[in-house]
């Protein structure tokens, strides 16, 4: 094995895009990988591909995202499920149909025309099977879904095929910078080292940062899902709420994914979780509000995945502060998924030097908003054990 | 409230440890999703008294176990009560009932979740006509269902002969019983020995096939490459016998490959498992009182490693005394004491099995079908695409989940979890200790969204979004 030039601790989502256009721009990357690629919160992400909703700081990089992901093939040789459905958020009283419009009206203001306020006509023809209270809504059209391990194994898959190396398996436990090399080792007695290392590590982002002597205050999240058995047609497009958390859609299969933020508990050091029952029960509860034919409807499945979140809800995605030779990309709050396509590139650029294609001061780790949580002060492994 | 201890099912097992730890003034709630108490193995027995069908042990000892839990007092006993997520270390239990869901709250868990019938995966086992042995005898316990026209057992084990007397005594005219497995078995059982202490169990197992016989079972021994056709309907079974192929017109098949530990919530919780390589299943390890690797969580009966009734009430009066020890009721000497007589118990049930594991082996290709079969029933994925998937990569069943969504249904992996596996395997070269069971998620049993939106009580959780 010769030694790469650039390292990336994480094979999700996020890490495998930027080994991807690193090693189409002749770079050579490995990716370490502490479980299985796709283990966490990219292989049990809801698979959402959305402009609608998004904090203006990643408006930008999600409307570059969805120019990329009807023609996703091309870059990763897969579709990944991708199916542009569209995504609604409907209001549920004329209160949040006020702030969905005024909403609007500050997109347009900074000259976005992708989320479009529609009445409640026009969401029941979008929805036929919501409830009657629904008074309308917002809509993206071009939005939809894809298929979450799916699209991961497809960059993966593309990243090898491009000269990228993945090593899963691979549990960073200790990690140094000397001589202007990042070496890392692994539990399984391994080191690495390459000039350049990014963070891609996802919930455990943050303890690859302190390694590196950088403090980034990072919470985690797990957030719970449930799917349905396959059902007869219900609903096309993703649904979401104003109101209160909801995630909502149905796959060609037939079943149907509920999911809206409500967290299970996790433990970082052992990457298990836990379903918190009364939040699981909340989210059945909103779901049902809102397509009452879901009653009778058979759970099959309950599950979360570890996921990074910030105190300001926005990826960590720039330079360190502190370190040389070390890019961050981690933190995504659960709205990551979308933005992998560019924000590889994006990555890729940082660590190549390239021109700064995106504003990227919102996500930067030295940033004052990320002055939440304190950081964990007890020994801490710096990838789970499981 | 919280319980001291949580059992979760009425099969012997679980009635004998309730009775057991209510006796030792322990606080405990029983759960199960039947309407009323016996477990597979005694299903509906207070309802079936008095049917001939059915006489016998069924009626006489399971009739005594029923009457003596119903009898118990301090077990809060919850029928048709499902039991879909565990959360061990802080004790709670999410159970939906009565189109509701609701918690409930326990030191420690004892789970008598049983056996299952062992998947039989051969080419049109997913015809209508084609059952298990044991989904043909709920029916003749709980509807008093008798299939009509020509009926063929298919398979081996203790249940196909059980069922062939029941089926006949019920009045089934044409029945044959083609067993499964190579020549040979007998020799290899006869030298594990156990004869003599488990020779009740023998008698009674040498007194169910000369039954048979004199009510015209048909035999025929050492078959193999079985496979169901019909159109829309079986109506014909196939197999392979000393060279030749052979055919028979056939109204209902029942399959029958013997049971195995019930190993769903166990690994869905994570607890540690062994493969068992000679009844080729997964078995929670525990030690000698049902214990599990999680501290709060024992197992007890069937689903800890197969041994039948006496051996699941034995066991569960074990895993109760350990319980009543755990939480400081009872002294380390006096448990000890009072076990000695489960305990021996326990030994004579267990005497026979080595023989009976031996004699009923599984053949290996139980879990490696032909391609063309269909292995997620659910989700109609053959073992050609799991085969397939595990060349492409996919290094074990949870793998196989993500790719194919087999075990992604409503059975949700308890048919095709370990047959998968056992393809993937096959097609690796690695052992099945390397490839790992499948880990199943909540809920436990499908629930609807319905019962987890009613959940009591009706908290509102904190927001996070």
């Amino acid at each position: 094995m010769t030694d790469p030039d650039i390292l990336i601790v994480g094979g999700g989502l996020h890490g495998l895009s930027a080994a991807l256009h690193l090693a189409r721009a002749g770079r050579r990357v490995r990716v370490l990988e502490a479980r299985q690629v796709g283990a966490e919160a990219s292989g049990y992400s809801a698979g959402g591909v959305r402009t609608l909703g998004r904090h203006p700081a990643e408006v930008p990089l999600a409307l570059a995202a969805i120019e990329r992901w009807p023609a996703i093939a091309d870059l990763v040789g897969d579709d990944c499920g991708f199916r542009s459905v569209g995504q609604v958020r409907v209001a549920e009283n004329d209160a949040e149909f006020t702030l969905l419009a005024e909403r609007v009206e500050g997109l347009r203001a900074a000259g976005w025309t992708h989320e479009e306020l529609v009445d409640a006509q026009a969401v029941r023809q979008l929805l036929p099977a919501v409830a009657p209270h629904v008074v309308g809504g917002l809509v993206a059209r071009r939005d939809g879904f894809a298929s979450p391990l799916r699209t991961t194994r497809a960059f993966g898959r593309a990243a090898v095929a491009a000269g990228a190396e993945v090593i899963e398996g691979a549990r960073v436990a200790a990690m140094d910078r000397r001589a202007g090399l990042w070496r890392l080792r692994t539990h399984g007695g391994e080191t690495h080292a390459a000039p350049l290392l990014l963070n891609a590590a996802g919930a455990w982002g943050g303890r690859i940062a302190r390694a590196a002597g950088e403090e980034i205050p990072l919470g985690f999240n797990a957030f719970q899902m449930l799917l349905t058995e396959a059902l007869p047609p219900l609903l096309t497009p993703v649904v979401g709420a104003a109101g209160r958390p909801l995630s909502f859609k149905q796959s060609e299969t037939g079943h149907v994914m509920i999911g809206g933020g409500h967290k299970g508990r996790a433990d970082l050091d052992s990457g298990e979780i836990r379903l918190d029952v009364p939040r699981l029960a909340y989210s059945a509860r909103t779901a049902l509000d809102l397509f009452p034919a879901l009653h009778g409807a058979r759970i099959v499945h309950a599950w979360a995945g570890i996921e990074g979140v910030t105190p300001d809800d926005l990826p960590v995605i720039g330079r360190s502060a502190v370190a040389a030779g070390l890019v961050h990309a981690f933190g995504f709050s659960g709205h990551g998924f979308a933005l992998a396509p560019v924000v590889g590139a994006i990555v890729a650029g940082l660590l190549l030097d390239g021109p700064e294609t995106h504003a990227l001061a919102a996500f930067a780790p030295a940033r004052s908003q990320l002055c939440g949580p304190a950081a964990e002060t007890r020994p801490a492994l710096l990838q789970p054990a499981g | 409230m919280s319980h001291d201890l949580a059992i979760v099912g009425a099969g012997p097992a679980g009635m004998a440890a309730a009775i057991e730890a209510a006796s030792l003034g322990l606080s405990v709630t029983l759960l199960d999703e039947q309407p009323a108490p016996g477990g597979q193995v005694f299903r509906a027995v207070e309802a079936a008294s008095g049917d001939p069908a059915l006489a016998g042990e069924f009626l006489d000892a399971g009739g005594a176990l029923a009457g003596a839990f119903r009898a118990a007092t301090g077990i809060a006993y919850r029928p048709r009560t499902t039991l879909w997520h565990l959360d061990p270390d802080a004790g709670l239990l999410s159970v939906a009932s009565s189109g509701a869901t609701a918690e409930i709250a326990a030191k420690r868990v004892l789970l008598a979740t049983g056996a299952q019938e062992r998947p039989v995966p051969i080419p049109g086992w997913t015809l209508p006509g084609v059952m298990s042995a044991g989904a043909a005898q709920i029916l003749l316990k709980t509807a008093g269902a008798v299939p009509e026209g020509s009926v063929v057992i298919a398979g081996q084990g203790p249940l196909c002969w059980l069922l062939a007397v029941q089926l006949l005594r019920a009045g089934v005219e044409r029945l044959t019983l083609l067993e499964t497995g190579a020549g040979g078995a007998l020799r290899d059982a006869l030298r594990a020995g156990g004869l003599w202490t488990g020779r009740r169990l023998l008698t009674k197992g040498i007194a169910l096939m000369r039954e048979t016989r004199a009510r015209g079972l048909r035999v025929v021994r050492n078959v193999g490459d079985l496979r169901a056709e019909g159109d829309g309907r079986v109506s014909t079974v196939r197999w392979r016998q000393g060279g030749r192929d052979h055919a028979l017109a056939c109204d209902t098949l029942l399959l029958h490959e013997g049971v195995i530990p019930a190993t769903h919530i166990t690994r869905a919780l994570g607890l540690d498992h062994d493969w068992d390589d000679r009844q080729l299943c997964w078995r929670p390890r525990l030690d000698a009182w049902g214990a599990t690797s999680h501290p709060n969580v024992a197992v007890a009966g069937d689903g800890g490693g197969i041994g039948g009734w006496e051996a699941a009430a034995a066991g569960g009066r074990l895993a109760a005394l350990d319980a009543a020890h755990r939480l400081g009721r009872l002294d380390a000497a006096t448990r000890d004491a009072r076990a000695a007589q489960p305990q021996k118990a326990l030994r004579a049930a267990l005497a026979l099995r080595p023989f009976l594991d031996r004699l009923y082996r599984p053949a290996a290709c139980i879990l490696a079908p032909a391609d063309d079969t269909i292995v997620c029933r659910c989700e109609e994925i053959t073992a050609g695409q799991i085969r397939g998937a595990a060349r492409r990569g996919a290094a074990g069943p949870n793998q196989v989940k993500a790719f194919l969504r087999a075990g992604m249904g409503p059975c949700q992996g308890r048919m095709c979890g370990t047959v998968v596996a056992g393809l993937i395997a096959e097609t690796r070269g690695a052992a099945m200790e390397t490839v790992g069971a499948l880990r199943p998620r909540a809920p436990f049993k499908p629930m609807t969204v319905g019962e987890l939106a009613n959940a009591q009580p009706d908290a509102i959780p904190e927001l996070t979004a």
